[in-house]
């Protein structure tokens, strides 16, 4: 119940690693029984239909409903402690993008009890995704869970906006800001101006699908290449939404294991921000393909290439941070260091798919398959291993065991190479993306076979994270404030875990890497910047959880609002909407409780704070 | 963090709505979500303006549309998103009865642009045959102008709410905010108007 209704970014950081988990172990299965379907020539594991919902699945799981979270998870956890606060500018927006996200990643995964999962592809591409090619509620399913996943990334994009430019300690400019505060204020203000569009598209398509609208059906009029504009003027920017987060974690795990400041702090900020604004223009080079003609391929291709420049800052800046330093080896750091060269590959057959012309070969081959796995995998999933490794022992206060930490690096590392290395050749020879089987005897078999082999041992490194994690829960509490010893950011100089209301005193920030820099200066801890004194802080509510049920059951009511059931009740109550709209009032009556019942919060008296004598 | 009771009795700032952290973040929040809803718009214009000839032999924008009844209603939201700046004024001033009257007026505007709508889209429906489903111009219309229309109703239902805390409340430093963020956002859907305005009607006549 206290989870049900808690505010504390804390609280709801864990939330969104449980959540996360929960779909990337779903997004994982599916991967898995992929790669065994593709194990062999000719295999029959699964049927075609079967394989084309679980790559849609896939996709769209892993993307939207596992890493997305995860990386929500540690930056609930972490923002407001990087930054000298006691919580988010909005408390209860955040627990409702939580709810939100969840109930939406239920949705979407409920097509699978509830007559068949999406499978056009996690791009949705029309008209493959139309009432046409698509007879199942599957891509409805995909529309309207989508839709909701995505207001609750939305709404938490905002939250970490309005956090970063409002609740910052005295003394902590811009300038002075953690580089994972920085690309998380990137990544929030690119999810801002990205995600709308998907929303419209969603919206359109579910016009399509529901009321019969033309959007994208060219017997109406329709305009099917509209929709690949839409989704990837969103999804190209959303990559980066995805990576930005890992060049942050990347950011602060080197130095603090290198015992160095980052090298080039101001440029890795004007690198973050040029990627950002890059990301937007270069969408259509997913599109080479359609047709858009020689004079914007090329427009597109040389933006595209634009971003290896800031990129290539990056890179040499994480490797002159090392450069000197006095390297620790670190379960979190392997997985720093070991994300330079994943990710630079991944990189560099980016801009070799951003030549026009050579993605008329690579294009929808198992070329572009390797090169987003070496980006998403070998550059954000190693990043927030090396993130939850690093952070752990401030989020629950208990270490992570070291030895399985190193065994889960190098089975992840190796499986990861053995799995998508290969690929690459796998394109190159023809070997095309979303084909459920294959021929023997092209030159595919071998380099098949090694592939799923791969993806078995990254799934074994996987389970060895879990294990550890349930395992550092089978220790007591009691790790201190700065396990690491060479902390540099604020986090470090309060208990681990946090307690309720983060600091007792805000601090006072004088200068890059706050606490690093008091500790140089011979101080155990910050300088505060307040007296001590009562804290205000939110009050738990139920409500934000019981609005996004509301639009749960709303969804569910839009989408059969045209389905013919056999019961007669159950068609009375979802043909004439009824269901779409009670849920809808559910969600509207809480908004409006919310509205007409002010919350005052309470307070943490001061006999309080020195009881706990912290 | 400055109390949240306190009541209009002189104690009361002069901009209210400003006077706590909470109502900052509440206004820059609002600012940050009227970027996204621009991007959303913008979308929705663009998905329209790909779209607005492919009439699919249904009726086109020029046989539809009557400028008079747009002109109109036109008029009405704008002259309302005035009213919504006296009642900013009114709330400055502290003075809370031409504050509620203003927002009614507002409201009231609101609800008879919402009328004409209504009427039009029913018009085209019935008289026109011109239905979601008839042409992708047709989607695109409807979606588009509808949109803009449910934020009206939204914004409507919300302003009426708040008029409704005013009785119960006064103006405090708690409402104040609500307050001033519905107007931010009643002159965005406004500024959206006009664009709508130019680009659906006035360009479906001429271009
Ligand atoms: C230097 C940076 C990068 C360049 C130049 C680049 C370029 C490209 C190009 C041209 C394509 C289209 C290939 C095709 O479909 O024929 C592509 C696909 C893709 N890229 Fe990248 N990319 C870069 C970085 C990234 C990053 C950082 C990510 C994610 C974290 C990413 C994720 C993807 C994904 C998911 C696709 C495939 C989309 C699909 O069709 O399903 N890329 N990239
Ligand atoms: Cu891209």
């Amino acid at each position: 119940m206290d989870w049900l209704t808690t505010v504390d970014h804390k609280k709801i950081a864990v939330l969104y690693l449980l959540g996360g988990t929960l779909f990337f172990g779903i997004g994982g299965i599916e991967a898995i029984i992929i790669r065994l379907q593709l194990i062999k020539p000719m295999n029959d594991l699964v049927s075609a239909q079967t394989f084309n919902e679980l790559i849609t699945m896939h996709g769209t799981t892993m993307i939207f409903l596992g890493v997305m979270p995860i990386i929500f998870a540690l930056m609930n956890a972490l923002i407001p402690l990087q930054i000298g606060a006691r919580d988010v500018a909005f408390p209860f927006l955040n627990s409702l993008g939580f709810w939100t996200f969840l109930f939406g990643g239920l949705l979407l995964n409920l097509s699978w009890f509830m007559g068949g999962a999406p499978d056009a592809g996690w791009t949705a591409y029309t008209p493959l995704s139309g009432t046409k090619f698509s007879t199942t509620h599957g891509v409805d399913f995909y529309t309207v869970g989508l839709q909701l996943a995505g207001l609750g990334t939305l709404i938490g994009g905002i939250n970490f906006l309005a956090t970063i430019i409002t609740m910052r300690a005295p003394g902590m400019s811009f300038m002075r800001m953690p580089m994972f505060t920085w690309t998380t204020f990137i990544t929030s203000a690119m999810i801002l101006f990205a995600f709308p569009a998907i929303t419209v598209g969603l919206v359109l398509l579910t016009f399509d699908r529901i009321l019969g609208a033309n959007f994208f059906d060219v017997a109406g009029g329709g305009n099917p290449i509209l929709w690949q504009h839409i989704f990837w003027i969103f999804g190209h920017p959303e990559v980066y939404v995805l990576i930005l987060p890992a060049f942050g974690i990347i950011s602060e795990v080197i130095p603090t294991f290198a015992r160095k400041r980052l090298f080039g702090y101001s440029s890795m900020v004007f690198a973050t921000i040029l990627i950002a604004f890059l990301g937007f223009m270069v969408w259509a080079h997913h599109m080479f393909t359609t047709g858009l003609g020689p004079v914007a391929n090329a427009l597109f291709s040389i933006s595209t290439m634009l971003i290896a420049v800031p990129t290539g800052i990056k890179i040499f800046n994480w490797m002159f941070t090392m450069w000197g330093g006095q390297v620790r080896f670190t379960s979190a750091n392997l997985f720093a260091v070991g994300f330079i060269p994943t990710f630079t590959m991944g990189g560099i057959t980016g801009v070799m798919l951003a030549s026009a012309p050579a993605d008329f070969q690579f294009h929808d081959t198992y070329f572009v398959v390797a090169h987003f796995h070496y980006v998403i995998v070998g550059g954000l999933v190693f990043g927030l291993f090396a993130g939850l490794h690093f952070w752990w022992p401030k989020m629950f206060g208990r270490m992570l065991n070291e030895t399985i930490g190193k065994w889960t690096f190098w089975t992840f590392a190796i499986g990861f190479h053995m799995t998508f290395f290969v690929q690459h050749f796998l394109g190159l020879l023809g070997m095309q993306r979303r084909v459920f089987t294959y021929l023997p005897n092209q030159g595919f078999d071998t380099m098949n076979l090694v592939s799923t082999l791969g993806a078995i041992l990254m799934g074994i490194g996987v389970m060895l994270f879990l294990f550890n994690a349930f395992h550092s829960f089978t220790k007591p509490k009691g790790v201190a404030n700065d396990p690491w010893e060479d902390g540099r950011t604020l986090e470090w100089s309060i208990p681990s875990p946090p307690p309720e209301y983060n600091f007792k005193q805000i601090p006072l920030v004088r200068g890059l890497d706050a606490f690093w820099k008091e500790k140089m200066a011979g101080h155990q801890e910050m300088t505060p910047a307040e007296p001590v004194g009562s804290i205000h802080m939110p009050s738990p509510t139920i409500l934000p959880f019981v609005m996004s049920v509301g639009i749960f059951i709303a969804g569910l009511g839009l989408m059969f609002s045209g389905e013919q059931f056999s019961n007669s009740f159950m068609s009375f109550i979802f043909n004439n909407w009824i269901v779409c709209g009670l849920g809808l009032l559910i969600t509207f009556g809480s908004m409006v409780l919310r509205s007409l019942f002010d919350d005052h919060g309470w307070h943490i008296e001061l006999e309080e704070l020195e009881e706990e004598g912290v | 963090m400055a109390s949240a009771h306190t009541e209009v009795d002189g104690k009361l700032p002069n901009e209210p709505e400003k006077a706590t952290l909470e109502g900052r973040n509440k206004i820059l929040g609002f600012w940050l979500f009227l970027g996204g809803e621009a991007v959303l718009f913008g979308t929705l214009f663009a998905t329209f303006l790909t779209l607005r000839n492919q009439t699919n032999e249904g009726p086109t924008a020029n046989e539809l549309f009557s400028l008079p009844l747009t002109a109109m209603a036109t008029m009405l939201l704008l002259v309302s998103s005035l009213t919504s700046v006296f009642a900013i004024q009114a709330m400055h001033r502290h003075n809370l009865p031409s504050l509620i009257r203003w927002l009614f007026i507002t409201v009231l505007l609101g609800l008879v642009f919402l009328g004409l709508e209504i009427y039009e889209f029913a018009e085209y429906m019935i008289k026109d045959d011109f239905g979601m489903s008839t042409s992708a111009f047709s989607s695109a219309f409807y979606t588009l102008v509808g949109f803009h229309g449910a934020h009206v109703a939204f914004g409507v239902v919300w302003i009426g709410i708040l008029i409704g805390q005013l009785y119960r409340k006064g103006l405090t430093v708690v409402t104040a905010p609500k307050i001033y963020v519905s107007a931010i956002y009643w002159h965005f859907i406004d500024v959206v108007w006009v664009f709508i305005f130019t680009v659906v009607y006035l360009l479906g006549k001429v271009g």
